[in-house]
């Protein structure tokens, strides 16, 4: 059976990718938000899928 | 609510892994039983989360918000005490006998324990209590993304149908679960972002209770009389209504959830499935009821944020929204909407898939065609996916002609609902218990729950036969129907049964407590339902404290 974990890990992996990307390289605001929200999650969603890859690699 | 490339960029790449998760699976079914019930193969991870997310509807996720904001923490009792202790119940008590009794669905198990009729009554109005259900949220999510994103009605209800509906028929169950803890994760990454956010902006927990009133962060100290808390109720009504009857109802006998713990490999993986799904389910309140709570104090900063309107009054049903439209840039504002559409597919998926087997193995085995090959049976499961979801989406059409039917349905489906976990409770635990009474008990408890309505009245519901009472809110009204209705189900099932003759106690080996020999527990002590249900108990009891 598939290991839900890879397919778990890709998808947070490219989610942090395209998240970081945008923060570097657009400046998109919200009315009530005083940071660069798009590259900290990006950064917390690549760590995210990069654990679950781990995890998988190791399993 | 502007939509950028990069938002719709998330929910291609998210619509792109669901329908993978369906193809990589498709090469694993290939009897109705890995089709419709994934033949107890899937990891204790793997179903502890997807027991959680199959109940994580759009609605749910949007209105426990609006909740927050309308209630306050108040709220939290849906989780703290309206489901952790009957998810621990159903794991440590309830589980043994739908597992052990080898039964394919909660209905199969009714049809071993009691007789036809019970398992037909039960499965026919569950039958058609999902499709309406699934009916119902399509139509919800497709009016909301039409209000707010200008998507067409058509256009959102197809697309989110049609992916389901893809992934359900390729990979079946295991197809649905998988997905499910997916989107599980997406919709806490979706959601909790803005529950921080939210509550920073308003000042921390501190900033929000200086601003509230102090029966919008408690959650125990304002429930002595229905007039002190926003929500109408009283303790007593709180814990046997919501915490008894309708949160047992739910958690111990649906199918929808219970068939998440039934696919898993092992009775001991089955009963931690709910136990330590648990766990999760207890935080849930601080990513969707947070941040409610932190918009209700925000709203009176005058930092630039209000509480949506709808004709004058406010909207609580736009508090998710517009508090995504508020904290959320482009980017992160797809990764919310990509939640929320997740959280509407597990939701149909859940009642999906719970159809499909009820559907194939209760009503067209039992009575349409028994004893047919097994392939016949996965194509007519694979058959039921398919029009399960045509119909779910007729049901979404209807909504949009009669929406007060539609509110009527979800009514009465309330009414079936409510008594059957006296049904299911002296089912497993009183071996006199009849098939007879079981069935006159699910009827005249169904029949109390309508009167109940009938003769009493709240913000102007029920009442049709005349007003006998009148409750302070319908979420007081909502609990008693219940309250009266198992007990009427509970007192009727015992009455008819003393008068009935029970089964033997040899037929009853696996199906009821008592004459079931208890099997020591193999794994290792920390791994025990009970040790683990325990800890899940504790700590449940010190999130209570802590906002009591």
């Amino acid at each position: 059976m598939l290991d839900l974990r890879k397919p778990a890990g890709w998808f947070f992996l490219l989610l942090g990718l395209i998240l970081s990307a945008t923060g570097l390289a657009f400046d998109f605001k919200a009315p009530l938000l005083d940071r660069n929200l798009n590259l900290e999650f990006g950064i917390f969603s690549l760590a995210f899928g990069g654990v679950f890859l781990w995890l998988a690699r190791r399993a | 609510m502007a939509l950028h490339f990069v938002d719709y960029l998330v929910l291609v790449l998210y619509f792109g892994f669901v329908l993978g998760i369906g193809w990589f699976l498709r090469k694993h079914v290939r009897t109705s039983s890995e089709f419709l019930t994934s033949a107890h193969s899937l990891p204790l991870w793997i179903t502890s989360l997807a027991f959680l997310a199959a109940n994580m509807g759009a609605l749910e996720m949007i209105g426990m918000c609006g909740s927050g904001a309308k209630y306050g923490m108040l709220t939290s009792h849906f989780y703290w005490v309206g489901a952790i202790p009957a998810m621990l119940f159903v794991g440590v008590f309830m589980m043994p006998f739908y597992y052990g009794s080898k039964a394919r669905s909660v209905p199969e198990y009714l049809k071993l324990r009691f007789d036809e009729k019970t398992r037909g009554f039960n499965a026919i109005t569950f039958a058609v209590m999902t499709i309406f259900s699934s009916g119902i949220s399509m139509y919800a999510l497709g009016i909301l993304l039409q209000a707010i994103f200008g998507w067409s009605f058509t256009f959102s209800v197809l697309m989110s149908a049609g992916i389901v509906l893809a992934y359900t028929y390729l990979g079946g169950l295991s197809s649905a679960i998988y997905n499910e803890v997916l989107q599980f994760f997406l919709i806490v990454a979706g959601f909790a972002p803005l529950a921080i956010l939210s509550v920073q902006k308003a000042g921390g927990w501190e900033g929000i209770a200086q601003r509230l009133s102090p029966q919008m962060t408690q959650t125990w100290r304002h429930l002595s009389s229905p007039a002190d808390n926003p929500m109408g109720v009283e303790v007593f009504g709180l814990i046997m209504g919501l915490g008894f009857v309708l949160s047992f109802g739910y958690w111990c006998t649906n199918y929808l959830v219970v068939q998440r713990a039934m696919a898993a490999r092992s009775m001991t993986d089955a009963r931690n499935t709910p136990i330590v799904g648990a766990f999760p389910k207890m935080f849930i309140p601080f990513v969707v009821i947070v941040p409610g709570v932190a918009a209700a104090a925000l709203a009176q900063m005058g930092a630039g944020y209000s509480i949506p309107l709808k004709n004058g009054g406010p909207d609580y049903d736009k508090v998710l929204f517009s508090l995504m439209e508020q904290f959320y840039p482009s980017g992160m504002l797809g990764v919310g909407l990509t939640a929320l559409v997740a959280s509407f597919m597990s939701g149909m998926a859940g009642n999906v898939t719970a159809f499909n087997t009820v559907w194939t193995y209760d009503i067209y085995q039992s009575y349409i065609r028994k004893n047919a090959p097994d392939s016949h049976y996965l194509w007519m499961g694979r058959m039921a996916t398919i029009f399960g979801t045509g119909l779910s989406i007729g049901a979404a059409y209807l909504a949009t002609q009669f929406n007060n039917m539609m509110d009527f349905l979800q009514l009465i489906f309330g009414f079936v609902n409510a008594p059957l976990f006296a049904t299911f409770l002296l089912g497993m635990f009183w071996k006199r218990a009849t098939g007879n009474g079981a069935f006159t008990g699910l009827l005249t408890g169904t029949a109390a729950a309508a009167l109940t309505y009938s003769l009493t009245l709240a913000e102007g519901k029920g009442g049709w036969l005349g007003v006998l009472h009148e409750f302070p809110s319908s979420m007081a009204q909502n609990f008693w129907v219940a309250i009266n209705a198992w007990t009427v189900c509970f007192v009727l099932t015992i009455l008819v049964s003393l008068f009935g003759k029970a089964r033997p106690d040899e037929e009853l080996v696996g199906l009821v407590y008592g004459v079931t020999k208890h099997e020591a527990e193999a794994a290792v002590w920390y791994k025990r339902p009970a040790m683990i249900a325990l800890a899940a108990a504790v700590l449940c009891l010190g999130l209570n404290l802590i906002f009591y």
